[in-house]
Protein backbone atom coordinates (compact mmCIF):
# COMPACT_ATOMS: atom_id res chain seq x y z
CA UNK A 1 0.00 0.00 0.00
CA UNK A 2 1.40 3.53 -0.89
CA UNK A 3 2.25 5.60 2.19
CA UNK A 4 3.11 9.01 2.83
CA UNK A 5 5.41 10.44 5.91
CA UNK A 6 4.57 13.35 7.47
CA UNK A 7 7.32 15.13 9.29
CA UNK A 8 6.31 16.54 12.21
CA UNK A 9 8.65 19.31 13.76
CA UNK A 10 7.65 20.54 17.74
CA UNK A 11 8.17 23.76 19.19
CA UNK A 12 8.73 22.89 23.13
CA UNK A 13 7.01 19.51 22.90
CA UNK A 14 3.83 20.81 21.21
CA UNK A 15 2.49 20.97 17.68
CA UNK A 16 1.57 24.08 16.08
CA UNK A 17 -1.61 24.59 13.44
CA UNK A 18 1.38 24.31 10.77
CA UNK A 19 1.80 20.00 11.88
CA UNK A 20 -1.92 20.04 11.30
CA UNK A 21 -1.61 21.67 7.93
CA UNK A 22 0.87 19.25 7.28
CA UNK A 23 -0.49 16.46 8.32
CA UNK A 24 -4.12 17.43 6.86
CA UNK A 25 -2.31 18.05 3.23
CA UNK A 26 -0.21 14.23 3.53
CA UNK A 27 -3.46 12.72 4.24
CA UNK A 28 -5.68 14.53 1.23
CA UNK A 29 -2.68 12.77 -0.73
CA UNK A 30 -2.56 9.14 0.73
CA UNK A 31 -6.68 9.04 0.28
CA UNK A 32 -5.61 10.35 -3.66
CA UNK A 33 -2.86 7.01 -3.74
CA UNK A 34 -5.43 4.57 -2.04
CA UNK A 35 -2.85 4.57 0.83
CA UNK A 36 -1.83 5.12 4.77
CA UNK A 37 -0.75 8.56 6.00
CA UNK A 38 2.01 7.95 9.21
CA UNK A 39 3.64 10.50 10.84
CA UNK A 40 7.22 10.93 12.04
CA UNK A 41 7.69 12.69 15.84
CA UNK A 42 11.44 13.51 16.40
CA UNK A 43 12.82 14.85 20.30
CA UNK A 44 10.00 14.67 23.00
CA UNK A 45 6.98 14.71 22.32
CA UNK A 46 4.15 13.18 25.04
CA UNK A 47 1.51 10.74 23.74
CA UNK A 48 -1.65 13.03 24.21
CA UNK A 49 -0.09 15.15 21.85
CA UNK A 50 1.17 12.69 19.41
CA UNK A 51 -2.46 11.74 19.20
CA UNK A 52 -3.96 15.07 18.21
CA UNK A 53 -2.59 13.90 14.32
CA UNK A 54 -5.47 11.64 14.20
CA UNK A 55 -7.95 14.33 14.13
CA UNK A 56 -6.12 15.20 10.84
CA UNK A 57 -6.12 11.55 9.10
CA UNK A 58 -2.95 10.54 10.36
CA UNK A 59 -3.19 6.34 11.48
CA UNK A 60 0.01 5.98 12.63
CA UNK A 61 3.25 7.95 14.26
CA UNK A 62 6.74 6.68 14.68
CA UNK A 63 7.80 8.12 17.55
CA UNK A 64 11.28 8.54 18.05
CA UNK A 65 11.82 9.53 21.63
CA UNK A 66 15.55 11.06 21.95
CA UNK A 67 16.34 13.58 24.61
CA UNK A 68 19.41 14.40 22.11
CA UNK A 69 17.57 15.12 19.51
CA UNK A 70 15.98 18.35 21.48
CA UNK A 71 17.86 20.61 19.42
CA UNK A 72 17.84 20.79 15.78
CA UNK A 73 21.11 19.48 13.98
CA UNK A 74 20.51 19.34 10.18
CA UNK A 75 22.57 15.96 9.16
CA UNK A 76 21.15 13.80 11.99
CA UNK A 77 17.17 14.70 11.99
CA UNK A 78 17.79 14.10 8.07
CA UNK A 79 19.10 10.56 8.50
CA UNK A 80 16.39 9.83 11.07
CA UNK A 81 13.72 11.09 8.72
CA UNK A 82 15.09 8.95 5.76
CA UNK A 83 15.41 5.83 7.89
CA UNK A 84 11.90 6.29 8.50
CA UNK A 85 10.89 6.77 4.79
CA UNK A 86 13.15 3.42 4.43
CA UNK A 87 11.28 1.74 7.05
CA UNK A 88 7.91 2.57 5.70
CA UNK A 89 8.65 2.54 1.52
CA UNK A 90 6.83 5.91 1.69
CA UNK A 91 6.27 7.12 -1.88
CA UNK A 92 5.42 11.25 -0.71
CA UNK A 93 6.86 12.53 2.26
CA UNK A 94 5.75 15.97 3.67
CA UNK A 95 6.88 18.99 5.25
CA UNK A 96 5.23 21.61 6.80
CA UNK A 97 5.83 25.36 6.24
CA UNK A 98 8.65 26.06 8.79
CA UNK A 99 12.15 27.03 8.50
CA UNK A 100 12.59 22.33 9.57
CA UNK A 101 11.75 22.33 5.77
CA UNK A 102 14.63 24.29 4.68
CA UNK A 103 17.41 22.55 6.82
CA UNK A 104 15.78 18.78 6.75
CA UNK A 105 13.89 18.47 3.69
CA UNK A 106 17.06 19.00 1.25
CA UNK A 107 19.43 16.51 2.50
CA UNK A 108 16.70 13.74 2.72
CA UNK A 109 16.42 14.53 -1.25
CA UNK A 110 20.20 13.99 -1.48
CA UNK A 111 20.07 10.74 0.32
CA UNK A 112 17.05 9.15 -1.02
CA UNK A 113 17.56 10.45 -5.06
CA UNK A 114 13.93 12.09 -4.30
CA UNK A 115 13.29 14.56 -6.21
CA UNK A 116 11.67 17.78 -3.74
CA UNK A 117 9.31 20.74 -4.25
CA UNK A 118 9.62 23.36 -1.83
CA UNK A 119 6.56 25.66 -0.84
CA UNK A 120 3.67 23.53 -2.65
CA UNK A 121 0.47 25.53 -2.97
CA UNK A 122 -1.72 22.57 -3.27
CA UNK A 123 -2.45 18.80 -3.98
CA UNK A 124 -0.98 17.41 -6.80
CA UNK A 125 -3.12 17.90 -10.18
CA UNK A 126 -1.50 14.28 -11.29
CA UNK A 127 -0.14 11.72 -10.08
CA UNK A 128 1.55 10.41 -13.14
CA UNK A 129 3.27 12.37 -13.81
CA UNK A 130 3.49 13.68 -10.38
CA UNK A 131 2.47 17.17 -10.49
CA UNK A 132 2.83 19.77 -8.05
CA UNK A 133 1.65 23.46 -8.18
CA UNK A 134 3.82 26.10 -6.31
CA UNK A 135 4.25 29.84 -7.27
CA UNK A 136 7.62 31.40 -8.63
CA UNK A 137 9.20 34.72 -8.67
CA UNK A 138 7.48 35.27 -5.23
CA UNK A 139 3.77 35.17 -6.86
CA UNK A 140 4.48 37.05 -9.80
CA UNK A 141 3.64 33.42 -11.85
CA UNK A 142 2.28 29.95 -10.85
CA UNK A 143 3.92 26.61 -11.94
CA UNK A 144 3.03 23.03 -12.22
CA UNK A 145 6.41 20.94 -11.19
CA UNK A 146 6.85 17.67 -12.26
CA UNK A 147 8.99 14.88 -9.87
CA UNK A 148 10.11 12.18 -11.67
CA UNK A 149 11.92 9.96 -8.98
CA UNK A 150 10.15 7.14 -7.00
CA UNK A 151 10.31 8.90 -3.49
CA UNK A 152 8.63 12.69 -3.72
CA UNK A 153 8.82 15.12 -1.10
CA UNK A 154 7.03 18.65 -0.84
CA UNK A 155 7.27 20.82 1.34
CA UNK A 156 3.51 22.93 2.36
CA UNK A 157 3.57 26.96 1.78
CA UNK A 158 2.29 27.70 5.31
CA UNK A 159 -1.27 28.75 5.59
CA UNK A 160 -2.05 27.76 1.70
CA UNK A 161 -3.88 24.30 2.65
CA UNK A 162 -5.76 24.61 5.45
CA UNK A 163 -6.84 22.10 8.07
CA UNK A 164 -8.95 19.62 7.55
CA UNK A 165 -10.66 17.56 9.68
CA UNK A 166 -10.21 13.58 9.67
CA UNK A 167 -11.08 11.84 12.70
CA UNK A 168 -8.45 8.79 12.39
CA UNK A 169 -7.92 5.92 14.67
CA UNK A 170 -3.96 6.39 15.49
CA UNK A 171 -1.10 4.03 16.73
CA UNK A 172 1.80 5.22 18.61
CA UNK A 173 4.83 3.32 17.69
CA UNK A 174 8.31 3.60 19.18
CA UNK A 175 11.46 4.46 16.17
CA UNK A 176 14.69 4.21 17.06
CA UNK A 177 17.69 4.11 14.60
CA UNK A 178 21.01 3.67 15.28
CA UNK A 179 22.45 7.78 14.90
CA UNK A 180 25.30 9.16 16.40
CA UNK A 181 24.15 11.81 19.17
CA UNK A 182 27.42 13.74 19.19
CA UNK A 183 26.26 16.30 16.61
CA UNK A 184 28.45 18.40 14.34
CA UNK A 185 26.70 21.82 15.27
CA UNK A 186 25.94 22.51 19.14
CA UNK A 187 23.45 24.81 20.55
CA UNK A 188 24.69 26.83 23.14
CA UNK A 189 22.58 30.00 23.63
CA UNK A 190 18.94 30.23 22.88
CA UNK A 191 17.29 33.80 23.05
CA UNK A 192 12.99 33.85 22.85
CA UNK A 193 10.69 36.21 23.37
CA UNK A 194 7.54 35.04 24.96
CA UNK A 195 4.01 36.13 25.19
CA UNK A 196 4.29 37.90 21.80
CA UNK A 197 2.57 36.73 19.03
CA UNK A 198 4.73 35.43 16.51
CA UNK A 199 4.78 36.93 13.20
CA UNK A 200 4.47 33.19 11.23
CA UNK A 201 1.95 31.66 13.65
CA UNK A 202 -0.07 35.19 13.05
CA UNK A 203 -3.42 35.45 12.02
CA UNK A 204 -3.70 39.13 11.92
CA UNK A 205 -0.70 41.23 11.26
CA UNK A 206 -0.04 44.78 11.41
CA UNK A 207 2.48 46.17 9.48
CA UNK A 208 3.82 49.71 9.60
CA UNK A 209 5.96 51.70 6.85
CA UNK A 210 7.84 54.77 5.99
CA UNK A 211 4.67 56.77 6.50
CA UNK A 212 5.13 56.39 10.43
CA UNK A 213 7.86 58.97 10.21
CA UNK A 214 10.42 57.71 13.18
CA UNK A 215 10.37 54.46 15.87
CA UNK A 216 8.80 56.64 18.48
CA UNK A 217 5.25 56.60 16.50
CA UNK A 218 5.05 53.19 16.63
CA UNK A 219 3.02 52.91 19.97
CA UNK A 220 -0.31 53.34 18.14
CA UNK A 221 0.57 50.68 16.00
CA UNK A 222 1.50 48.63 18.67
CA UNK A 223 -1.39 49.23 20.54
CA UNK A 224 -3.62 48.17 17.14
CA UNK A 225 -1.88 44.77 17.33
CA UNK A 226 -3.05 44.25 21.08
CA UNK A 227 -6.36 44.94 20.55
CA UNK A 228 -6.39 42.79 17.56
CA UNK A 229 -4.23 39.74 19.47
CA UNK A 230 -1.60 40.60 15.98
CA UNK A 231 1.85 40.78 15.32
CA UNK A 232 3.95 43.54 14.22
CA UNK A 233 5.33 43.35 11.70
CA UNK A 234 7.60 46.45 9.08
CA UNK A 235 8.79 47.33 5.67
CA UNK A 236 12.18 46.96 4.47
CA UNK A 237 12.95 50.95 4.93
CA UNK A 238 12.15 50.90 8.77
CA UNK A 239 14.22 47.98 9.31
CA UNK A 240 17.07 49.26 7.43
CA UNK A 241 16.66 52.42 9.44
CA UNK A 242 17.23 50.38 12.62
CA UNK A 243 13.29 52.11 13.68
CA UNK A 244 11.84 47.91 14.14
CA UNK A 245 14.24 44.99 14.18
CA UNK A 246 14.93 42.88 11.12
CA UNK A 247 13.23 39.74 12.09
CA UNK A 248 10.07 42.00 11.51
CA UNK A 249 10.62 42.45 8.17
CA UNK A 250 8.32 41.44 5.81
CA UNK A 251 8.97 40.94 1.75
CA UNK A 252 10.61 39.20 -0.95
CA UNK A 253 13.86 39.36 1.21
CA UNK A 254 12.61 39.38 4.82
CA UNK A 255 10.00 37.12 5.77
CA UNK A 256 7.32 35.89 3.87
CA UNK A 257 3.31 35.83 5.50
CA UNK A 258 0.43 34.68 4.58
CA UNK A 259 -2.17 35.83 7.47
CA UNK A 260 -5.62 36.02 6.89
CA UNK A 261 -5.78 39.84 7.36
CA UNK A 262 -2.59 42.19 6.38
CA UNK A 263 -2.58 45.83 7.15
CA UNK A 264 -0.16 47.47 5.79
CA UNK A 265 0.10 51.07 7.52
CA UNK A 266 1.86 54.13 5.82
CA UNK A 267 3.98 51.32 3.33
CA UNK A 268 4.00 52.44 -0.16
CA UNK A 269 3.86 48.96 -1.64
CA UNK A 270 7.33 48.54 -3.65
CA UNK A 271 6.84 45.11 -5.73
CA UNK A 272 9.30 43.21 -3.45
CA UNK A 273 7.19 44.02 -0.36
CA UNK A 274 4.17 43.13 -2.57
CA UNK A 275 5.75 39.99 -3.07
CA UNK A 276 6.54 38.82 0.75
CA UNK A 277 2.41 39.74 1.75
CA UNK A 278 0.34 38.79 -1.40
CA UNK A 279 -0.41 35.22 0.02
CA UNK A 280 -2.24 37.23 2.76
CA UNK A 281 -6.54 36.63 2.52
CA UNK A 282 -6.95 40.20 3.24
CA UNK A 283 -5.02 43.11 2.93
CA UNK A 284 -6.24 46.55 4.46
CA UNK A 285 -4.13 49.89 3.37
CA UNK A 286 -3.26 53.52 4.30
CA UNK A 287 -1.71 55.68 2.43
CA UNK A 288 -1.60 59.45 1.94
CA UNK A 289 -1.08 58.95 -1.82
CA UNK A 290 -3.68 57.10 -4.26
CA UNK A 291 -1.46 56.52 -6.55
CA UNK A 292 0.67 54.02 -4.06
CA UNK A 293 0.76 50.20 -5.74
CA UNK A 294 -0.12 49.34 -2.30
CA UNK A 295 -3.57 50.04 -3.44
CA UNK A 296 -3.62 47.60 -6.63
CA UNK A 297 -2.43 44.74 -3.93
CA UNK A 298 -5.37 45.76 -1.18
CA UNK A 299 -9.12 45.06 -0.96
CA UNK A 300 -9.69 47.93 1.18
CA UNK A 301 -7.91 51.10 1.39
CA UNK A 302 -7.67 54.48 3.02
CA UNK A 303 -6.30 57.38 1.52
CA UNK A 304 -4.69 59.57 4.53
CA UNK A 305 -1.99 60.04 7.07
CA UNK A 306 -1.61 56.77 9.02
CA UNK A 307 -0.66 58.99 12.18
CA UNK A 308 -4.07 60.51 11.88
CA UNK A 309 -5.75 57.19 11.08
CA UNK A 310 -4.45 55.19 13.79
CA UNK A 311 -6.39 56.42 16.41
CA UNK A 312 -9.55 56.04 14.93
CA UNK A 313 -8.98 52.60 13.87
CA UNK A 314 -7.98 52.06 17.44
CA UNK A 315 -11.08 53.12 18.49
CA UNK A 316 -13.23 51.48 16.09
CA UNK A 317 -11.72 47.88 16.55
CA UNK A 318 -11.80 48.47 20.53
CA UNK A 319 -15.26 49.13 20.14
CA UNK A 320 -16.09 46.48 17.77
CA UNK A 321 -14.06 43.99 19.99
CA UNK A 322 -16.00 44.75 23.50
CA UNK A 323 -19.22 44.30 21.68
CA UNK A 324 -18.13 41.25 19.95
CA UNK B 1 41.34 29.21 5.37
CA UNK B 2 39.22 29.09 2.27
CA UNK B 3 35.50 30.67 2.05
CA UNK B 4 33.37 29.39 -1.06
CA UNK B 5 29.77 31.45 -1.74
CA UNK B 6 27.64 29.67 -4.04
CA UNK B 7 25.60 32.30 -6.17
CA UNK B 8 22.99 32.26 -8.36
CA UNK B 9 22.28 34.42 -11.62
CA UNK B 10 18.84 35.61 -11.08
CA UNK B 11 16.44 38.43 -12.66
CA UNK B 12 16.44 41.90 -10.91
CA UNK B 13 13.61 41.39 -8.17
CA UNK B 14 11.86 44.05 -10.08
CA UNK B 15 11.68 42.44 -13.31
CA UNK B 16 7.82 42.35 -14.34
CA UNK B 17 7.45 38.91 -15.16
CA UNK B 18 5.91 37.66 -18.76
CA UNK B 19 5.23 34.16 -20.02
CA UNK B 20 5.79 32.54 -23.69
CA UNK B 21 3.09 32.72 -25.42
CA UNK B 22 2.58 28.86 -25.02
CA UNK B 23 3.28 29.69 -21.35
CA UNK B 24 5.65 27.15 -21.19
CA UNK B 25 8.47 29.23 -20.05
CA UNK B 26 9.04 32.54 -18.26
CA UNK B 27 10.03 35.04 -21.05
CA UNK B 28 13.46 36.23 -20.36
CA UNK B 29 14.74 37.99 -23.03
CA UNK B 30 15.40 41.77 -22.09
CA UNK B 31 15.53 40.93 -18.67
CA UNK B 32 18.34 42.51 -16.12
CA UNK B 33 20.17 39.65 -14.51
CA UNK B 34 21.91 40.42 -10.82
CA UNK B 35 23.21 38.55 -8.43
CA UNK B 36 20.70 36.64 -6.39
CA UNK B 37 19.85 39.10 -3.48
CA UNK B 38 20.76 36.58 -0.54
CA UNK B 39 23.90 35.08 -2.19
CA UNK B 40 24.97 39.07 -2.35
CA UNK B 41 24.70 39.21 1.38
CA UNK B 42 26.50 36.09 1.77
CA UNK B 43 29.03 37.37 -0.28
CA UNK B 44 29.26 40.77 1.19
CA UNK B 45 29.56 38.74 4.53
CA UNK B 46 32.68 37.08 3.30
CA UNK B 47 34.58 39.89 2.45
CA UNK B 48 34.16 40.70 5.62
CA UNK B 49 35.05 38.13 7.40
CA UNK B 50 38.44 37.70 5.30
CA UNK B 51 38.90 41.55 5.95
CA UNK B 52 38.98 41.35 9.86
CA UNK B 53 40.71 37.90 10.14
CA UNK B 54 44.32 39.29 9.75
CA UNK B 55 45.15 37.27 6.95
CA UNK B 56 43.36 33.71 8.39
CA UNK B 57 41.44 33.74 5.33
CA UNK B 58 43.32 34.11 2.68
CA UNK B 59 40.46 33.83 -0.35
CA UNK B 60 36.83 34.13 -0.82
CA UNK B 61 36.09 31.90 -4.31
CA UNK B 62 32.28 32.36 -5.68
CA UNK B 63 31.00 29.75 -7.77
CA UNK B 64 27.52 29.47 -10.23
CA UNK B 65 26.24 26.77 -12.54
CA UNK B 66 25.17 28.61 -15.82
CA UNK B 67 26.11 28.97 -19.00
CA UNK B 68 28.65 31.81 -20.57
CA UNK B 69 25.27 34.14 -20.44
CA UNK B 70 25.96 34.31 -16.55
CA UNK B 71 29.43 35.71 -16.78
CA UNK B 72 28.65 39.61 -16.45
CA UNK B 73 27.17 38.44 -12.94
CA UNK B 74 30.59 36.40 -11.97
CA UNK B 75 32.25 39.01 -12.86
CA UNK B 76 30.01 41.60 -10.55
CA UNK B 77 31.06 38.92 -7.59
CA UNK B 78 34.19 39.69 -8.64
CA UNK B 79 34.29 43.42 -8.46
CA UNK B 80 32.41 43.36 -4.89
CA UNK B 81 35.36 41.64 -4.00
CA UNK B 82 35.95 37.98 -4.76
CA UNK B 83 39.41 36.53 -5.16
CA UNK B 84 38.22 34.25 -7.85
CA UNK B 85 35.62 31.97 -9.11
CA UNK B 86 34.38 29.27 -10.89
CA UNK B 87 31.60 28.47 -13.20
CA UNK B 88 30.57 25.31 -13.83
CA UNK B 89 29.56 25.03 -17.82
CA UNK B 90 25.77 24.25 -17.79
CA UNK B 91 22.47 25.14 -17.58
CA UNK B 92 21.46 25.10 -14.15
CA UNK B 93 18.68 22.23 -13.68
CA UNK B 94 17.26 21.97 -10.90
CA UNK B 95 18.75 22.34 -7.29
CA UNK B 96 19.67 18.78 -7.26
CA UNK B 97 21.09 19.01 -10.62
CA UNK B 98 23.01 22.43 -9.16
CA UNK B 99 24.23 21.23 -5.71
CA UNK B 100 25.57 17.81 -7.40
CA UNK B 101 27.88 19.61 -10.19
CA UNK B 102 29.09 22.49 -7.34
CA UNK B 103 29.57 19.47 -5.43
CA UNK B 104 31.75 17.46 -8.02
CA UNK B 105 33.22 20.94 -9.20
CA UNK B 106 35.08 21.85 -5.43
CA UNK B 107 35.13 18.10 -3.76
CA UNK B 108 39.29 18.15 -3.93
CA UNK B 109 39.34 22.30 -2.34
CA UNK B 110 38.72 21.69 1.09
CA UNK B 111 36.72 24.65 1.62
CA UNK B 112 36.32 25.72 5.53
CA UNK B 113 32.78 27.53 5.50
CA UNK B 114 30.79 27.51 2.34
CA UNK B 115 27.81 29.86 1.98
CA UNK B 116 24.77 29.83 0.36
CA UNK B 117 21.89 32.40 0.22
CA UNK B 118 18.84 30.53 1.60
CA UNK B 119 16.92 30.88 -1.32
CA UNK B 120 17.24 32.27 -4.70
CA UNK B 121 14.20 35.08 -5.78
CA UNK B 122 13.53 33.44 -9.30
CA UNK B 123 12.15 29.77 -8.21
CA UNK B 124 12.05 29.74 -4.86
CA UNK B 125 13.49 26.30 -4.13
CA UNK B 126 15.02 26.59 -0.72
CA UNK B 127 16.50 23.63 -1.41
CA UNK B 128 20.25 24.10 -2.81
CA UNK B 129 22.59 24.95 0.07
CA UNK B 130 21.02 22.30 2.13
CA UNK B 131 21.37 19.50 -0.97
CA UNK B 132 25.44 20.56 -1.47
CA UNK B 133 25.71 20.19 2.38
CA UNK B 134 24.27 16.75 2.17
CA UNK B 135 26.43 16.11 -1.28
CA UNK B 136 29.73 16.74 0.67
CA UNK B 137 28.57 14.79 3.74
CA UNK B 138 29.15 18.33 5.67
CA UNK B 139 27.32 19.60 8.94
CA UNK B 140 24.77 22.85 7.75
CA UNK B 141 23.10 25.16 9.48
CA UNK B 142 20.13 27.28 7.60
CA UNK B 143 18.33 30.33 8.49
CA UNK B 144 21.40 31.89 9.67
CA UNK B 145 21.55 35.83 10.59
CA UNK B 146 24.79 36.13 11.93
CA UNK B 147 28.25 34.56 11.65
CA UNK B 148 31.46 35.56 13.58
CA UNK B 149 34.45 33.62 13.94
CA UNK B 150 36.17 33.53 17.56
CA UNK B 151 39.18 32.48 17.88
CA UNK B 152 38.52 28.67 16.12
CA UNK B 153 35.66 28.49 16.58
CA UNK B 154 32.54 29.85 14.72
CA UNK B 155 29.50 30.51 15.69
CA UNK B 156 26.69 31.41 13.79
CA UNK B 157 23.06 32.96 14.85
CA UNK B 158 20.13 30.54 13.47
CA UNK B 159 16.51 32.27 13.37
CA UNK B 160 13.56 30.16 15.31
CA UNK B 161 10.03 31.18 16.14
CA UNK B 162 10.67 33.81 18.45
CA UNK B 163 14.61 34.75 18.54
CA UNK B 164 17.69 32.78 17.68
CA UNK B 165 19.91 29.87 19.09
CA UNK B 166 23.69 30.46 18.91
CA UNK B 167 25.18 27.30 17.26
CA UNK B 168 28.53 26.21 16.87
CA UNK B 169 28.89 23.92 13.91
CA UNK B 170 32.36 21.76 13.25
CA UNK B 171 34.51 23.26 10.22
CA UNK B 172 34.39 22.38 7.67
CA UNK B 173 30.71 23.46 7.39
CA UNK B 174 27.92 24.80 4.95
CA UNK B 175 25.89 28.26 6.37
CA UNK B 176 22.84 28.74 4.51
CA UNK B 177 22.12 32.16 5.66
CA UNK B 178 19.41 34.95 5.47
CA UNK B 179 18.82 38.63 5.89
CA UNK B 180 20.60 40.27 9.29
CA UNK B 181 23.81 38.40 7.84
CA UNK B 182 25.46 41.33 6.25
CA UNK B 183 23.80 44.84 6.89
CA UNK B 184 23.81 45.84 2.90
CA UNK B 185 24.81 44.32 0.10
CA UNK B 186 28.41 45.79 -1.54
CA UNK B 187 28.20 47.81 -4.04
CA UNK B 188 31.43 47.16 -6.71
CA UNK B 189 34.05 50.17 -6.50
CA UNK B 190 35.08 51.64 -9.88
CA UNK B 191 38.79 49.75 -9.21
CA UNK B 192 37.22 46.59 -8.37
CA UNK B 193 35.37 46.45 -11.45
CA UNK B 194 38.53 47.51 -13.09
CA UNK B 195 40.76 44.57 -11.21
CA UNK B 196 37.87 42.06 -11.35
CA UNK B 197 38.64 41.98 -15.76
CA UNK B 198 41.99 40.31 -14.56
CA UNK B 199 40.89 37.93 -11.78
CA UNK B 200 40.78 34.54 -12.48
CA UNK B 201 37.24 33.19 -13.58
CA UNK B 202 37.69 29.17 -14.02
CA UNK B 203 35.28 27.46 -16.26
CA UNK B 204 34.98 23.92 -15.28
CA UNK B 205 33.05 20.98 -17.41
CA UNK B 206 29.69 19.81 -16.04
CA UNK B 207 29.68 16.16 -14.90
CA UNK B 208 26.01 16.00 -16.57
CA UNK B 209 24.01 15.79 -13.17
CA UNK B 210 20.67 15.10 -13.97
CA UNK B 211 17.71 16.86 -12.11
CA UNK B 212 14.93 15.00 -9.99
CA UNK B 213 12.19 17.56 -11.28
CA UNK B 214 11.14 19.92 -13.94
CA UNK B 215 8.73 22.77 -14.93
CA UNK B 216 5.89 21.52 -16.90
CA UNK B 217 3.95 25.21 -17.57
CA UNK B 218 3.04 28.32 -15.73
CA UNK B 219 -0.10 29.98 -15.45
CA UNK B 220 -0.03 34.04 -14.28
CA UNK B 221 -1.25 34.87 -11.09
CA UNK B 222 -5.14 35.19 -10.94
CA UNK B 223 -6.87 38.48 -11.37
CA UNK B 224 -7.26 40.49 -8.47
CA UNK B 225 -10.54 42.19 -7.51
CA UNK B 226 -10.13 46.02 -7.09
CA UNK B 227 -9.41 47.37 -3.99
CA UNK B 228 -12.30 49.20 -2.33
CA UNK B 229 -11.91 52.44 -0.67
CA UNK B 230 -13.18 54.02 2.01
CA UNK B 231 -13.49 57.19 3.33
CA UNK B 232 -10.95 58.35 5.83
CA UNK B 233 -13.93 59.98 8.03
CA UNK B 234 -15.68 57.01 8.52
CA UNK B 235 -12.85 54.03 9.86
CA UNK B 236 -16.16 52.71 11.42
CA UNK B 237 -17.31 51.58 7.79
CA UNK B 238 -13.46 49.20 7.62
CA UNK B 239 -14.63 47.56 10.73
CA UNK B 240 -17.86 46.79 9.59
CA UNK B 241 -16.69 45.38 6.38
CA UNK B 242 -14.08 43.24 7.93
CA UNK B 243 -16.29 41.20 9.97
CA UNK B 244 -19.43 41.30 7.73
CA UNK B 245 -18.38 41.47 4.26
CA UNK B 246 -14.91 39.54 4.47
CA UNK B 247 -15.43 37.98 7.38
CA UNK B 248 -12.46 37.97 8.68
CA UNK B 249 -12.81 39.64 12.34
Amino acid sequence: MSKVLIYTENFDGKFKKLNFEAASYGAEIAKQLGGEAVAISIGNVDDNELKQLGAYGVSKVLNFKNDAFADLDNQAYASVVAKAVEKEGAEVVIFSGSTTAKAVAPRVSVKLKAGMVFAAIGLPKNLSPFTVPKKVFHGKAFADVEINSNVKIISLAQNSFGLVESATEIAIEAFDVDVDTAFNTKVTKVEKATGKVLLNDAEIIVSGGRGLKGAENWPPLEELAEILGAATACSRPVSDEGWRPHSEHVGQTGKIVAPNLYFALGISGAIQHLAGVSSSKVIVAVNTDNEAPVFQAADYGIIGDVQKILPQLNEAFRKFKNEN
Amino acid sequence: MKILVCISNVPDTTTKIKLTGDQSAVDLANVQWIINPWDELALTRALELKEGSGGKIEKVTVITVGEKTAEPTIRKALAIGADDAIRVDAAPGDAYAVAHEVSEAIKNENYDIVLCGIESSDYNGSAMGGMLSEFLNLPSVSSVSKLEIEGDQLKVNREIPGGFEVVEPQLPFVAIVQKGIAKEPRIPSMRGIMMARKKPLNVVAATGATALTGFLGYTPPPAKAACRMIDAENVGELVDLLHNEAKII
